[in-house]
């Protein structure tokens, strides 16, 4: 039987997500908001990160995709997990706010965006989408 | 003891130091989890103290390289909006502005009343954390919003 999360979401081993950011405050609400729902999750610093941890064949339902981060920013970690044929969920989040530079990290092939700071509400906006 | 934290804790919002993603913080706290909101904050003004270190190094150095300026005030308005911290999150807005318009003026008075107020919350959020701990655990459901 699988676990209830806080939010009445089940802990299943399906659904996974990983959070993308190099921001230390950032990682710990992210992780914390993702417990509260139930749902399995690591972090990593940067987008180069990400990629390497797809590339060591880990797979994620969700990805929380920060936009500015170094030695990778997000843009480029989607484009190149798009490249590899990731198919996950990718939501990108940031506090950029220019349409410019949204549409940018977008047309890089993120499914969703959300401005920061990420909420419970938000959060369960990206989830909808994966669940249809 | 609970009273005078509740009127501490509404005195942060009404004063205009914290806006609703504190409330969002507190809301992410629980029985497994009941100091999040003040490890938050803690990791908070660790890491963010690191940037106003930078930004005080950079200020020293002329001329101003304002991109620099610019993309350290991003990173250190990112981690004051995501614990709430309102004043200090308008007074980076305001720097990020300077650094557009290039004034290194408008920049270092800026960034003075930024770590005032940035000092101020600390403060606060220092008297406000031991008063909760003096106080006690609360019951989610008497969270008053």
């Amino acid at each position: 039987m699988a676990a209830q999360g806080r939010h009445g979401g089940k802990k299943s081993n399906k659904m996974t997500a990983l959070v993308v950011d190099d921001n230390t405050v950032n990682r710990m609400i992210h992780h914390r908001l993702l417990d509260n729902l139930g749902i399995e999750n690591v972090a990593v610093v940067n987008g180069k990160e990400a990629v390497d941890i797809h590339c060591s064949g880990k797979t994620f339902d969700l990805i929380l995709m920060d936009m500015d981060m170094p030695v990778m920013n997000g843009i480029e970690a989607t484009r190149q997990l798009r490249e590899m044929g990731i198919r996950s969920m990718i939501a990108g989040v940031s506090t950029r706010s220019m349409e410019r530079e949204i549409r940018e990290f977008i047309e890089a092939g993120l499914d969703d965006y959300q401005e920061k700071p990420l909420t419970m509400s938000k959060l369960i906006s990206i989830i909808h989408k994966i669940n249809g | 003891m609970r009273r005078q934290l509740q009127t501490m804790r509404k005195s942060l919002f009404d004063q205009g130091y914290l806006d609703e993603q504190f409330v969002q913080l507190e809301e992410l706290q629980d029985d497994a989890n009941p100091n999040f909101v003040e490890e938050v904050v803690t990791l908070y003004y660790r890491d963010s103290g690191r940037i106003i270190l930078n930004i005080e190094q950079a200020l020293e150095r002329k001329p101003f390289d304002f991109n620099k300026l610019d993309a350290y005030m991003h990173q250190f308005k990112g981690s004051s909006s995501s614990i709430g911290a309102k004043k200090v999150k308008a007074e980076s807005t305001l720097f990020r502005e300077y650094c557009r318009s290039r004034n290194g003026e408008g920049c270092m008075r800026t960034f003075q009343q930024l770590k005032k107020e940035y000092a101020t919350l600390r403060r606060k959020l220092e008297a406000y954390f031991q008063l909760a701990r003096q106080a006690g655990p609360v019951e989610t459901a008497c969270r008053p919003k």
